[in-house]
């Protein structure tokens, strides 16, 4: 993102697609049974994936950018950078990679068909990374369309009819998308040639944009549309909710680490890195964006109310909080970008939280519905401890990770000259605090439901309250949720690295 | 080197079809040694000729036969379109010639053996052929064993065998009726020396319209396809591979090398008759797609989907109409569709003949549970679903794009449109067979999962290498493409 | 209209004449029969363009020996086909 930094040629971005890739490719292969190879694999891929972040981040931060380029058609190249702002997201979805692939080794213990699922998972990360590290829109769409793929086995893993149903539903809207997303990226490289991501926008597009106003707000129009799919903007939400009958830590990964964030970080990718802010505003696109995200945001909060499914209240959350995101990207104000790129990993962290959280429920006390949560503190204290923290991040309290990304978009907001943003975060917010705290307050609170069957039936003695793979993850994500919060003003801390990133956006 | 084996791709596979035919029928083994020494063989020579292709200059290899030139002679001629054909047939030739060594049902018995080795010279004939007439009986060649390898098919095989006879031989017809047009003005058979001395008028315009036609016929475009679903279900399954992955494209590789050579002379008529096909091409894309939705029989599905596929490849003709980026474009994203189609297609009804033959039935009601016993083969029939439908990372989204991006280029949204319709009707009727061998697990009403019978490793293993195939080369795309579009016709004028 | 010009329609005319009854037929031997005389239509252009110059020419005549040929193995090929089409269920195992 940083026009000054210098460019290496490196096979550093490769090897961090294959650190996944290559783990997916032979999980395949393996027998049921082999559950320790397995295993072993899918956490060397992960730590490794961790450790090379861990590595580029100085790098990156420093001004080298590291660049790995292969000719694919004639005029056209598959592009890999790590740049700042690829690193923020690839660092997001490896570390939560490691924390899922803890939890779904817990939670999938025993259950059929594991190869497929760790193979399928596998390839997920791979193809979110491959989306972080895209240097141009090309290779963006080349790993956003595979995302689809590679997931769609996962959310209908179950296989009951109600999977295939969601999977189906998931499948049409994403390749919906995807065409769109495909057109879009298409015309654009025609008009103006196979563009890489530039801070401020490319000045290729620009140039179309003052020449051809018409061509470049339909270019823009198309690609916005497919994106908002994965990113969830009002009318094109409904896959989401449908595919709450994954497995948890499938949903973990669709609404924190891969799909719904491959949505608005093309989003901000596709507005930032590809037009540059004041083009998208001088073509009039940048408020409609702005307006539809704000729709969003009070929608999915409205819709959480009602929702007595916990699975279904939190998609509806996940909704609504994306389009944070894209609300934050949409206005044309330093401080809202960098709220905007911190809500990304905060969001990330908090989601993955509370969905952990109600897989926990689920799993070890089979309760999935808000009204049969009563009480269940006293019994599952440290859940109910992670989950409380993540939803009072969500709903912005401070010194949670949550206050730190609201607040900057609300000062944006003002700051951009929209007063508007104020209205609807504020709504947003108490909104959120109207469909979580019922949650918090039915789990603390109110007393267990009389004849529940975790109450009448003696739970086994164990040392903790349920499977240290299950109930760790969430409280190292619950724990991030506070630190990113307090350490906001950490040399490399979400919020320090993002406003980094934005200041790239103003030339 | 090189052009001293481009004859022997010709007569080399029709040799070993000769030997095959003494062997005596009962010593299967035997002609099914003769099969697979000859693949082997005719892949070597296909990997030099390819080589030969890309080294040279001009990417192009040429022998005079016997060393007549034309207008005596007869000019054996590789070009980039060539060697992409020769790649495509090489891996698919190979892949059903060891299916059907593993296991001859899969072929239809020991006939198979002469009759595929002779269909298989008569491909590369027609891929490097420049003589028009050479072109037409090398097709009737085609033709007459792709007729009688589907008759080798189980229970009533040969209502479907003449039927498509029927329909290949008025085709031939009147595209012979074309050729005596070209000869009539031209006075030459070799199309490029024809390409100079052809004049615009109702002559060429009429030839390019018989070919069109009849060329449209043999490779089933709409609205010429209704044998196509009903002749290549009906054959075994390794021959209905060859007939979707191979055949369709011999008509078609005649189609494009007469429109390259004599369309640009015709001015607007031409650009109606590209009109044409791309309509026919569109309602093919969509009818097919529709109708694939529609089937509850595996192979059925398979065979509409290359109804539609043959429609996007019908596409390329006003695709490359406008010339210059487009037509380049158009030309390289044509031929890398033939490829990644030809792999999909041979993987998929390769597949579809191993879950026939461990199920007993292609009905998809009775492939329940397919995922969990045959996973392997279910993962060849996504991979080629995604191949076909265009999308990352396989050949089929180098090919689409390639097709997309001369759309856009010359601002022809009707054809982008159909294109990108195409796509979501593959997904569909994709996920429609996943989901039907994944057989829900909480169907409480439905019948047990019938167990499959045992079906040989190596059939079973052969759909998923063509299936992976077309993710590798998608990485190689660009040499391929490059290549091609090197040597990318014009457009009409 | 030159006698040349005559010729050529009538072989287009008996091409069209034998793909309509060919499409028409119901009967498996018509339409193959129907197909004879399509060919022969062609085959009669093509004997037409031959005889244009001052001399006939070879290459015409042989591409319409080799045409003639071709139809002939498709005949055969066409009515081995429909006999089996035509025999009874219990016959056309092989």
């Amino acid at each position: 993102m940083n026009p000054d930094a210098q460019v290496h040629e490196s096979v550093l971005p490769v090897v961090m697609l294959l650190t996944s890739l290559v783990p997916g490719l032979v999980i395949f292969f393996l027998r049921e049974d082999q559950v320790r190879l397995r295993t072993t694999l899918n956490m060397a891929g992960a730590v490794a994936k961790v450790a090379l972040v861990a590595v580029l981040v100085p790098l990156v931060v420093a001004g080298q950018v590291q660049r790995a380029a292969f000719p694919w058609l004639p005029g056209v190249e598959l592009v890999l950078t790590a740049d700042t702002f690829s690193l923020f997201f690839a660092a997001l979805s490896s570390l939560l990679w490691l924390v899922t692939t803890v939890y779904a080794i817990g939670y999938l213990e025993g259950a059929p068909h594991r190869s497929r699922f760790f193979g399928f998972f596998s390839l997920c990360v791979t193809a979110t990374v491959g989306i972080a590290l895209a240097g141009n829109l090309l290779t963006f769409l080349f790993f956003y369309e595979m995302l689809t793929l590679v997931t769609y086995p996962l959310v209908a893993h179950r296989g009951t009819r109600a999977a295939l149903d969601g999977a189906r539903t998931y499948l049409a809207y994403t390749l919906g998308g995807g065409v769109l997303v495909l057109l879009g990226v298409v015309w654009l490289t025609v008009l103006v040639g196979p563009v890489e991501f530039t801070a401020g926008g490319a000045a290729a597009v620009a140039e179309l944009a003052a020449e051809r106003p018409g061509t470049a707000t339909a270019i823009g129009l198309v690609l916005l549309a497919g994106l908002g799919v994965k990113a969830a903007i009002f009318p094109l939400h409904r896959w989401l909710p449908v595919a709450m009958v994954a497995p948890a830590p499938v949903s973990a990964l669709l609404h924190a680490v891969a799909v719904v964030k491959a949505g608005v970080y093309g989003i901000v990718r596709v507005v930032h890195d590809v037009f540059g802010l004041r083009v998208f505003a001088d073509l009039g696109l940048l408020h409609v964006l702005a307006v539809a995200a704000g729709v969003t945001i009070v929608y999915g909060s409205l819709r959480a109310l009602t929702q007595d499914d916990l699975k279904k209240r939190l998609a509806y959350s996940t909704v609504s909080q994306l389009s944070y995101v894209t609300l934050g990207a949409a206005l044309l104000s330093p401080v809202a970008t960098a709220g905007a790129l911190t809500h990304i990993f905060h969001q990330g962290i908090m989601k993955i939280t509370l969905f952990f959280c109600a897989g926990l429920f689920a799993e070890v006390l089979g309760l999935s519905k808000v009204s049969q949560l009563a009480g269940v503190a006293r019994r599952m204290p440290l859940t109910a401890i992670a989950f409380t923290v993540a939803a009072f991040g969500m709903i912005g309290l401070p010194p949670l990770a949550g206050f730190v990304s609201k607040w900057p978009l609300a000062l944006g907001g003002l700051d951009a000259g929209e007063p508007w943003v104020l209205a609807v975060l504020l709504t947003s917010t108490l909104l959120n605090a109207a469909y979580f705290l019922p949650v918090i307050h039915t789990l603390w609170v109110r007393p267990p439901e009389e004849g529940a069957r975790w109450v009448t039936e003696p739970h086994r003695v164990r040392s903790i309250e349920a499977p240290a793979s299950l109930l760790v993850p969430a409280l190292i994500t619950a724990a991030l949720t506070l630190a990113c919060g307090v350490f906001a003003g950490w040399d490399y801390s979400p919020w320090q690295i993002a406003r980094i990133i934005a200041e790239g956006s103003y030339p | 080197m090189s052009a001293l084996l481009l004859p022997a791709l010709v007569l080399g596979p029709l040799a070993a079809g000769a030997v095959a035919a003494v062997v005596p029928r009962e010593r299967g083994r035997v002609r099914a040694a003769v099969g697979l020494t000859t693949a082997a063989l005719t892949a070597l020579a296909c990997a030099v000729v390819v080589g030969g292709v890309a080294t040279a200059p001009g990417h192009e290899v040429r022998v005079a036969l016997a060393g007549w030139e034309p207008p005596l002679g007869i000019v054996l001629r590789a070009d980039a379109a060539s060697a992409a054909l020769l790649v495509l047939t090489t891996l698919v030739g190979v892949a059903v010639s060891v299916t059907v060594a593993v296991r001859d049902d899969a072929g239809g018995g020991p006939a198979f053996w002469p009759l595929w080795l002779g269909l298989w010279a008569a491909l590369h004939g027609v891929y490097v052929t420049q003589d028009l007439f050479n072109a037409y009986v090398l097709l009737e060649l085609v033709t007459v064993g792709a007729v009688s390898l589907v008759a080798l098919g189980k229970g009533r095989s040969a209502g479907p065998a003449l039927r498509y006879l029927f329909v290949a031989v008025v085709g031939s017809l009147l595209f012979l009726l074309a050729i005596a047009l070209v000869y009539a003005e031209a006075g030459t058979l070799d199309m490029s020396a024809a390409a100079g001395r052809v004049a615009p008028g109702p002559l060429l315009t009429a030839a390019l319209a018989l070919t069109l036609v009849g060329m449209g016929a043999k490779m089933a475009l709409f609205p010429l396809h209704s044998w196509l679903p009903v002749a290549h279900p009906a054959a075994p399954a390794a021959v209905s591979a060859v007939l979707s992955a191979l055949v369709v494209k011999a008509a078609l590789v005649v189609l494009w090398r007469f429109w390259v050579a004599l369309a640009p002379a015709a001015g607007g008529a031409a650009h109606v008759l590209a009109v044409a096909s791309g309509v026919a091409g569109s309602a093919a894309v969509l009818w097919g797609g529709l109708m694939a939705l529609r089937q509850r029989r595996l192979k059925r599905i398979v065979a509409y989907s290359t109804v539609t596929q043959v429609g996007y490849l019908a596409l390329v003709l006003p695709l490359m109409a406008p010339g210059g980026e487009a037509a380049r474009a158009a030309w390289s994203g044509g031929l890398l569709l033939v490829v990644a189609h030809g792999l999909a297609k041979a993987a998929m009804f390769l597949a579809a003949g191993v879950l026939t033959a461990a199920y007993g039935s292609d009905h998809l009601e009775d492939l329940r549970g397919a995922m969990r016993h045959r996973p392997w083969v279910v993962a060849a029939l996504g991979v080629a679903g995604v191949s076909l439908a265009g999308l990352p990372p396989t050949l089929g989204f180098a090919a689409k794009w390639q097709l997309l991006a001369a759309g856009v280029e010359s601002g022809q949204w009707w054809w982008v449109a159909a294109l990108l319709a195409g796509g979501l009707l593959t997904v569909g009727y994709t996920a429609v067979v996943l989901r039907a061998v994944s057989a829900p697990a909480d169907a409480g009403e439905q019948a047990p999962e019938p167990p499959p019978a045992a079906v040989p490793t190596v059939q079973a293993a052969v759909p998923l290498a063509l299936a992976v195939a077309a993710v590798v080369l998608s990485v190689l795309a660009g040499g391929l493409a490059g290549l091609v579009a090197d040597t990318a016709p014009r457009g009409l004028a | 209209m030159t006698r040349l010009e005559l010729l050529l329609a009538l072989g287009c005319a008996v091409l069209v004449v034998g793909l309509v009854a060919h499409l028409l037929a119901r009967d498996l031997v018509r339409r193959v029969v129907a197909l004879n005389v399509a060919s022969a239509g062609v085959m009669i252009v093509l004997l037409v363009l031959a005889t244009r110059g001052t001399e006939p020419d070879p290459v015409a005549q042989a591409l319409v020996l080799t045409g003639i040929v071709i139809m002939a193995a498709i005949t055969g090929l066409a009515l081995a086909l429909v006999r089996r089409v035509e025999a009874p269920e219990d016959e056309e195992a092989p």
